[in-house]
């Protein structure tokens, strides 16, 4: 069996005397894509940004690629290239246009040339439609805009794995959709992926796994037919009911 | 066509403007009737307001203020560079840079503390006392010294405040990126809190234009300076009001932009 591409072993953590994760065991193959259902502070965004050491664990393993990235005093700097994230907040860098906020990091860190860069970044915003928008600074798009230059501003450092939290839960209804097609458009590309989301009909037609979780364990997981149609714990026919009504 | 709506307000308007003007009318009156009543009015106009020293030494005083406008312009780089670097050593946070956080605070609370005039006099006198060379020891040196040093410990803690107030997340999402410490502050934080602070640098630079006065106390002939020149050789206190008209001249647009500036901000956010 091939190594998988992100693997937790036990993994805790606690803000303070709030315990937020009590021992997650979960593996992501190569080409995969997860989703983490579950209700707001189940743990969902928490246990994202310990997938990319934002957040240090307490315990635990998290294996990128059969490096245990969680190990305390790891320099973290050259797996954050492998492994990209995009909030729900955008957090795009105001002061810079579209085009300047995905180039900065690909500048600074790969060093890539410039010429080569431009072509590649310019591709980026052709395929997830901005062409027209590199020019831009951030308060002069919509938020579905935004949204996708966070995405295009990730993909620039050519990531293996990438991160979603909950990137659609910050936009109007109808501007949910061309975020969401970005998304598809990637997992075409079988980039790994592992998102937390409420899009519950995003994720049962698009996610190979779903995780249902639940303060602060995964409290079920299996395939997207077996989680909606039949799950087999109680939470989770209780929260799907309540959120499918 | 008006709607009943705009009509009352139309009225209310009016009604306001009226009474506005009705009470500065009064106002004004009052002052021009009773300040001319005052016992001592014809020798305080003669001293303060007589037209033809106010003529006489314009010309003058107007030269003298370029000197404060160089004194000025010289110090405001190195109060800004020195300001940036205090602000960045007092956010340092490994702990080999330690010694570095404890002279930046030492640093701001030593300088905001001292009233400018005194360190004026303490850094203005007493350096060129250690028996320095020309052209060394000159007070255009050390005066500059002394406001740089207070200056920059006010603009220091400006731009810490601002660089405070950058949220998180955009700290996280450079890091994310892979940036480095020293690139998130460069490109992402320092950037954002710099424009972020421009209203609260320019009240700075207000009270900086009128504090360089005070290094008349230790020789530079600046306005300040030439007006007491003036006021001695004409036993007359109107060389004063000059200066305080052209510093006015100067101040109140400073300041009237600065607001503006500051209004801009606090819309842009809401």
């Amino acid at each position: 069996m091939p190594e998988p591409r992100l693997a937790l072993r036990g993994v805790t953590k606690s803000f303070g005397d709030t315990a937020v994760l009590h021992g997650i065991d979960l593996s992501v193959g190569l080409g995969e894509m997860v989703c983490l259902i579950g209700a707001s502070g189940s743990g969902k965004s928490t246990l994202l940004r310990c997938m990319n050491g934002l957040e240090p664990v307490d315990n635990g393993e998290v294996r990128l690629d059969g490096v245990d990235i969680a190990e305390p005093g790891f320099d973290l700097g050259p797996i954050r290239q492998r492994i990209g994230i995009v909030f729900q907040s955008f957090n795009l860098f105001p002061h810079m246009t579209a085009f300047d906020n995905v180039c900065l990091a690909p500048r600074r860190v790969l060093r890539t040339d410039e010429t080569a860069l431009r072509t590649g970044v310019q591709a980026l915003f052709e395929r997830f439609g901005l062409g027209g928008h590199m020019g831009k600074y951030p308060d002069q798009l919509s938020g579905g805009q935004q949204q996708r230059v966070a995405v295009i501003r990730a993909l620039a450092m050519r990531p293996q794995t990438m991160l979603f939290d909950e990137i659609t839960s910050a936009l109007d209804p109808e501007l949910v959709g061309e975020v969401l097609d970005v998304l598809r458009s990637l997992r075409d590309d079988g980039m790994t992926m592992v998102l937390a989301t409420h899009e519950m009909g995003f994720a049962r037609e698009l996610a190979d796994r779903i995780c249902f979780m639940d303060k602060g364990v995964i409290a079920e997981e299996g395939p997207p037919e077996t989680i909606f149609t039949a799950p087999g714990n109680a939470r989770t026919k209780q929260f799907l009911a309540s959120i499918l009504r | 066509m008006t709607t009943r709506r705009a009509a009352y307000e139309a009225r209310q308007r009016r009604r306001a403007n009226l009474l506005a003007g009705g009470s500065t009318a009064v106002v004004l009156a009052l002052l021009l009737l009773l300040v001319p009543r005052a016992p001592g009015w014809q020798a305080v106009r003669a001293s303060f307001f007589n037209g033809e020293v106010f003529a006489r030494t314009f010309p003058d005083l107007l030269s003298a203020f370029l000197v404060n406008i160089a004194i000025f312009a010289w110090s405001v780089p190195f109060i800004a560079a020195l300001g940036l670097a205090i602000a960045l050593a007092r956010g340092a946070r490994a702990p080999v840079l330690f010694p570095l956080r404890v002279f930046g605070a030492i640093y701001v609370d030593l300088f905001r503390g001292i009233p400018v005039v005194l360190l004026v006099y303490l850094v203005g006198f007493g350096i060129p006392g250690l028996g320095l060379p020309r052209p060394w020891n000159s007070p255009y040196i050390w005066g500059t010294v002394a406001l740089v040093l207070t200056y920059s410990a006010y603009v220091a803690e400006v731009l810490r405040s601002g660089i405070e107030s950058i949220h998180a997340s955009q700290r996280n999402a450079a890091i994310c990126l892979g940036l480095s410490e020293r690139d998130t502050m460069r490109y992402v934080i320092l950037p954002q809190a710099i424009r972020r602070v421009v209203p609260a640098n320019m009240n700075m630079l207000v009270a900086l234009q009128k504090d360089v006065a005070l290094l008349s106390f230790i020789g530079p002939v600046e306005i300040l300076r030439q007006a007491g020149i003036f006021k001695s050789l004409l036993a007359n206190f109107t060389p004063y009001v000059v200066a305080a008209v052209i510093f006015l001249c100067v101040t109140v647009p400073a300041t009237r932009y600065a607001d503006y500036l500051m209004n801009r901000d606090r819309n842009a956010r809401t």
